[in-house]
C-alpha cells in the first residue's frame, strides 16, 4: 500500500510546516515579520533534546511523562526567549525587522547545530545522541484507534504533537476570526495607529503574538527532532522547512486552518520525489522545487483577485512609533 | 485646585515636534454641557492640542484638569476612561474590518464576539440619531462621508461624555451638517460636553457656545458666541482683516477642452456610480462640480486621469490646435506621452497625491523623475521648483527636505497644488482643494485656480461650499447619484437652486414620474448646450 505510506509521510512533513505556519501567521497579524521563524525552530527543537537528554542521562530509570514534560519546557523556553529577542529589538528598539529576522535565523541555525554538536560529543559522536525513552513519549500512537485498519494508519498513526500542531491550528483560527482578541490583534497588524487610538495596547499585542507564535513554532522544531528523527540530532537536518513554513504563510492566505491543507500539499509535494518510480537526479531536484513553484503561483493568483481581506496585514514590517506623524 | 464646573481645562500646556513648537503656553476651558468651538488657521496647533487630550500626545509642559481633577492622559485607553472621545480629521479605521467590528474595537467585554448583538445596538443608535449605517459594510467599500459617520458612531457607542470633533463637517452635505447639529444639540441637552474644530465661521456661529481661539500655536482669546461676530472672530484668528469676495474675472473667448460623452463607470460592486454623464469643460473657465459627497465626483475626475475604467462612453480632449483625442481608456503614462499637460490634485492628498515619507523635493520628483540626462535623475530643477514652491505660497516647513507627512493639512495642500500648477497645465482638475485649510490658504489657493483659468487652463473643481464655489466658478455642473442634475451659470444661480439639485436624485416611489420629468428636460438642456 504505497498510498498509504505517502500519504503518512507527507502528514510527517507537514506537521512542522504547519507548527510553523501557525506561529508565524499569529505573528504576522501582529505586523511583526518574523524572519528569525527558521532559526527559532532550531532553537525550539535543539533545546527540547538537550532538556531531555541531561535528564536522561541524570537518572538510571527515566519517565516517559517526566522527559517529555522537560523536553517540552526546554523547547517552549528557547522559542520564547527567540520571540522575545526579535520583539524587543524591533518594536522597543524599533530595528528593521526584516535584518533582526534573518539575523535571527542564523543565530538559531548555528544555535542548533553548536549544542547539537557539542551534546554529540558528549554522547560519544555524531548520531549517538539517543533520548529513546522520551522520544517514545512523543512517538506513541493513540490505543486501540491506531489498529483500524487503513483509517488508523492514516489518521490515528502519529505522536501527540501531529494533534497538537491541527488543534493549535483550528484554535487560532478561532481566537482570529471569532473574539475580541483577535479582532484586535487584526487590527494592531492593519494600522498600529489605528489600534492605538482606540485604546489598544499596541506594544502587548505585538509582544504576546509575537512570543506565542515563536513559541508555537518552538514546537515544530521539537517535533522534527522528537517524532520524526526519533529523539537524535543531526546538522542541518532541518532543512528548509522554516522557510517552507513561511511560504506556507502565503499560501494560507493568513489563515490558520487553510495552512492544515497547505501544510499538507507541501508535504506531499516535499517528498514526491522519492514516489516516483524511476526519475533521474535532475527531475528529483526539479521535483523538490514545487512547493516554492506552488508559492510563486498562489501569489500571482491571490494578487489579481485583489481581495483586500487576503492580502497580508497592511503594517506588516512596519514598526509603529506613536508620536511620529 | 482647578474649578469642578469645567469638563476640562488646560493650563500653560506646550508641545514641541523638533523645533516647530506647535502649542506654546495654551489655556483652555470646557464647560460642562456646552459646546466649544476651537478656532484657527492651518498649523495653529488646533489638532495637536486635541491629540493631547484624546492620548495621541503627551504634552511637554503644562497641566490638564479633567472634572476639576488634574490627569495625566498617556494613551488613548486613559482618554476612554476619563469619558473623552476623538474624532479625527484623518479617519482611524480599519479598512478590511466591517464597520461594527472598528466601532467595538479597543472595547472591554466578552471574549466571544457576538456580532449580532452589536449590530443590533449600532442600528439602535443610529437610527435613534438619523445616521445611515450599514454595520456589516466593510470600510475599504466607503465613501468618506460614510466613513465619518462610522467615527462618529464609534464614539457614540463608547457613550463618551466629553467629544472631540476634529473638522467634523468637511465632509458632510449641508443637510448632514444640520443632522450632524441636531445630534450634537441633543448630546448638549444630555449634559455631554463637546468640542468642535472648524473653519467655517458660519457653523461657528451656529452651533457653538463659545469660541476659543489659536494663533500658531498661540493662544489668543475666548469669548462668547452671542457676543461676537464673524468678522471679529476672523480678525482674532489671522490677526489681520480678510474680504471674503473672490476676485472672479470673466474670459471671453474660450474654448471647448474636455468633451464628456455619456460616460457610465461601475465600481467594483457593480453598481453604476456614474451614469451616463455628459458635459464640456471650457478653456479660461472653471467649471464647478457640486453634490453630496459620494455622488461620483471622485470617479468622475479619476476617469478623466485615466484612473478608472469607464464602461461606456467618451472622454475627449480637443487641442487648443483644433485637434481632437480620444482620452477613454488611457493610462496616466499614455496622456502624459500624448503631451496633454493634464493635472489632478486627488481628494486623498497624501494618499494618491504625495508620498508622506519624502521630502519636497522628491515629491516634485514624483511629477519629474523621467527628465534628466541617461540613468541619473535631475534634482537641481525639483529641489528649485521645491524652493519657488515654499516661497511663493508660503508653506510653513522647517525646509525642502522634511518629510511632508510632518506638514499641517494646508501646508501639504499647497505643496501638492503648486507641484500641479507648475506644469501649466492644459486641464486642472482638483478635488475639495480648500478641505480643512484656513482662510488665508485657501484664498491662496483660489487665486491660483484663478491664475490657472486666466492662462486658458479648463479648470475642474470638485467642491462642498456652495457660497465658494458660486463665487469662484463660471458654471457649476451638479452630480446627484452619479447623474449630472443640472449644469448651471455660477453667476445667477443661488445656493437654493444647487442644493435642491443635490437632492433631486433622492425621489422614492410616488415622484418616480417627476423624475423621470426632469431627466427629459436635463437632456434636452444638454443637448442645446
Amino acid at each position: 500500500m504505497i498510498i498509504i505510506t505517502f500519504i503518512q509521510q507527507a502528514i510527517v512533513q507537514a506537521v512542522s510546516m504547519l507548527f510553523g505556519a501557525t506561529g508565524e501567521i499569529m505573528t504576522e497579524k501582529s505586523g511583526n515579520l518574523n524572519l528569525g521563524i527558521p532559526g527559532i525552530m532550531y532553537m525550539g527543537g535543539i533545546s527540547g533534546l538537550m532538556g531531555a537528554f541531561f535528564y536522561e542521562k541524570s537518572t538510571e530509570n527515566p519517565s516517559v511523562v517526566v522527559g517529555v514534560l522537560i523536553s517540552l519546557l526546554c523547547c517552549i523556553a528557547a522559542s520564547m526567549l527567540g520571540g522575545l529577542l526579535f520583539t524587543f529589538l524591533t518594536v522597543t528598539l524599533r530595528a528593521n525587522q526584516n535584518v533582526v529576522g534573518l539575523a535571527l535565523t542564523t543565530f538559531g541555525t548555528g544555535f542548533g547545530n553548536f549544542f547539537g554538536g557539542s551534546i554529540s560529543k558528549l554522547a560519544g559522536g555524531v548520531g549517538q545522541i539517543s533520548v529513546k525513552t522520551t522520544a517514545s513519549g512523543f512517538r506513541a500512537e493513540i490505543p486501540v484507534l491506531s489498529k483500524i485498519p487503513i483509517v488508523g494508519d492514516i489518521l490515528f498513526s502519529y505522536g501527540f504533537l501531529t494533534y497538537t500542531a491541527v488543534i493549535l491550528a483550528i484554535v487560532c483560527t478561532y481566537i482570529l476570526t471569532k473574539t475580541r482578541i483577535g479582532l484586535q490583534l487584526t487590527a494592531v497588524g492593519e494600522s498600529p495607529a489605528t489600534a492605538d487610538a482606540a485604546g489598544i495596547h499596541v506594544t502587548r499585542y505585538k509582544y504576546v503574538a509575537t512570543v506565542s507564535g515563536a513559541v508555537i513554532a518552538g514546537l515544530g522544531g521539537l517535533y522534527f527532532v522528537m517524532e520524526y528523527l526519533g529523539g537524535t540530532w543531526g546538522n542541518n537536518g532541518f532543512g528548509d522547512r522554516g522557510w517552507l513554513a513561511i511560504a506556507l504563510v502565503i499560501l494560507a492566505l493568513w489563515s490558520p486552518v487553510k495552512a492544515i491543507w497547505g501544510s499538507l500539499l507541501f508535504g506531499a509535494l516535499y517528498i514526491l520525489y522519492i514516489y516516483i518510480p524511476g526519475i533521474g537526479r535532475a527531475v528529483q531536484e526539479l521535483t523538490k522545487m514545487s512547493p516554492y513553484v506552488v508559492t510563486i503561483i498562489i501569489l500571482i493568483v491571490t494578487s489579481r483577485r485583489n481581495k483586500p481581506e487576503e492580502q497580508p496585514p497592511a503594517s506588516l514590517g512596519l514598526s509603529y512609533f506613536r508620536e511620529e506623524r | 485646585m482647578a474649578d469642578a464646573q469645567y469638563a476640562i481645562e488646560l493650563r500653560n500646556v506646550t508641545k514641541r515636534f523638533g523645533e516647530v513648537v506647535a502649542n506654546d503656553k495654551v489655556n483652555m476651558t470646557l464647560r460642562k454641557g456646552e459646546i466649544l468651538s476651537i478656532l484657527g488657521e492651518n498649523g495653529s496647533g488646533k489638532t495637536t492640542l486635541m491629540n493631547m487630550l484624546s492620548g495621541i500626545y503627551f504634552p511637554d509642559e503644562g497641566e490638564i484638569f479633567v472634572n476639576g481633577k488634574e490627569v495625566a492622559i498617556r494613551s488613548p485607553r486613559d482618554a476612554f476612561a476619563l469619558g473623552i472621545g476623538m474624532i479625527h480629521q484623518h479617519f482611524k479605521l480599519i479598512n478590511i474590518l466591517t464597520a461594527a467590528q472598528n466601532i467595538i474595537l479597543g472595547l472591554p467585554g466578552p471574549q466571544r464576539l457576538n456580532m449580532k448583538k452589536v449590530c443590533q445596538e449600532i442600528d439602535a443608535l443610529t437610527s435613534k440619531y438619523g445616521f445611515e449605517l450599514d454595520p456589516n459594510m466593510k470600510i475599504y467599500d466607503m465613501s468618506v462621508s460614510q466613513k465619518q459617520t462610522v467615527e462618529i458612531v464609534k464614539v457614540l457607542y463608547r457613550g463618551a461624555d466629553i467629544l472631540i470633533l476634529d473638522e467634523p463637517t468637511a465632509v458632510l452635505t449641508p443637510q448632514e451638517t444640520e443632522k450632524l447639529f441636531s445630534v450634537l444639540r441633543n448630546m448638549k441637552k444630555a449634559g455631554k460636553s463637546i468640542i468642535i474644530i472648524t473653519h467655517k465661521l458660519n457653523e461657528v456661529m451656529e452651533i457653538s457656545d463659545r469660541v476659543m481661539v489659536l494663533r500658531r500655536g498661540h493662544y489668543i482669546d475666548t469669548v462668547n458666541t452671542k457676543d461676537t461676530n464673524e468678522a471679529q472672530l476672523t480678525d482674532m484668528m489671522v490677526g489681520e482683516h480678510i474680504t471674503l469676495d473672490i476676485d472672479r474675472t470673466q474670459i471671453d473667448e474660450t474654448y471647448r477642452r474636455i468633451d464628456v460623452r455619456g460616460l457610465t463607470v461601475r465600481n467594483h460592486e457593480g453598481l453604476k456610480v456614474l451614469d451616463n454623464v455628459s458635459f464640456i469643460a471650457r478653456s479660461g473657465q472653471i467649471l464647478g462640480v457640486a453634490g453630496i459627497a459620494g455622488s461620483g465626483q471622485k470617479e468622475l475626475l479619476e476617469a478623466i486621469a485615466g484612473l478608472q475604467h469607464a464602461e461606456s462612453g467618451q472622454i475627449l480632449y480637443r487641442a487648443p490646435d483644433g485637434s481632437v483625442e480620444e482620452l477613454t481608456e488611457k493610462t496616466p503614462k499614455q496622456i502624459y506621452d500624448m503631451n496633454i499637460r493634464l493635472s489632478f490634485v486627488p481628494e486623498d492628498r497624501l494618499g494618491m497625491g504625495l508620498v508622506g515619507s519624502m521630502d519636497l523635493t522628491d515629491n516634485m520628483m514624483v511629477r519629474s523623475y523621467k527628465k534628466g540626462h541617461g540613468p541619473l535623475a535631475d534634482r537641481k530643477a525639483p529641489r528649485h521648483l521645491a524652493e519657488e514652491i515654499v516661497d511663493k505660497l508660503g508653506v510653513v516647513t522647517p525646509g525642502i527636505s522634511t518629510p511632508v507627512r510632518n506638514l499641517s493639512g494646508g501646508n501639504v495642500q499647497k505643496v501638492l497644488v503648486g507641484r500641479e500648477i507648475a506644469s501649466s497645465p492644459k486641464v486642472l482638475m482638483v478635488a475639495y482643494p480648500v478641505r480643512g485649510l484656513d482662510i488665508n490658504s485657501a484664498f491662496a489657493i483660489y487665486h491660483l485656480l484663478n491664475e490657472q483659468k486666466e492662462k486658458g487652463a479648463a479648470v475642474i473643481c470638485v467642491g462642498e461650499d456652495l457660497d465658494v464655489l458660486i463665487q469662484l466658478c463660471d458654471r457649476i455642473m451638479v452630480l446627484s447619484e452619479g447623474t449630472v442634475a443640472g449644469i448651471v451659470d455660477a453667476r445667477k444661480t443661488t445656493k437654493e437652486e444647487l442644493g435642491l439639485l443635490m437632492t433631486s436624485g433622492h425621489h422614492e416611489g410616488e415622484d418616480e414620474k417627476a423624475r423621470a420629468e426632469e431627466e427629459k428636460k436635463r437632456q434636452e438642456a444638454l443637448r442645446h448646450e
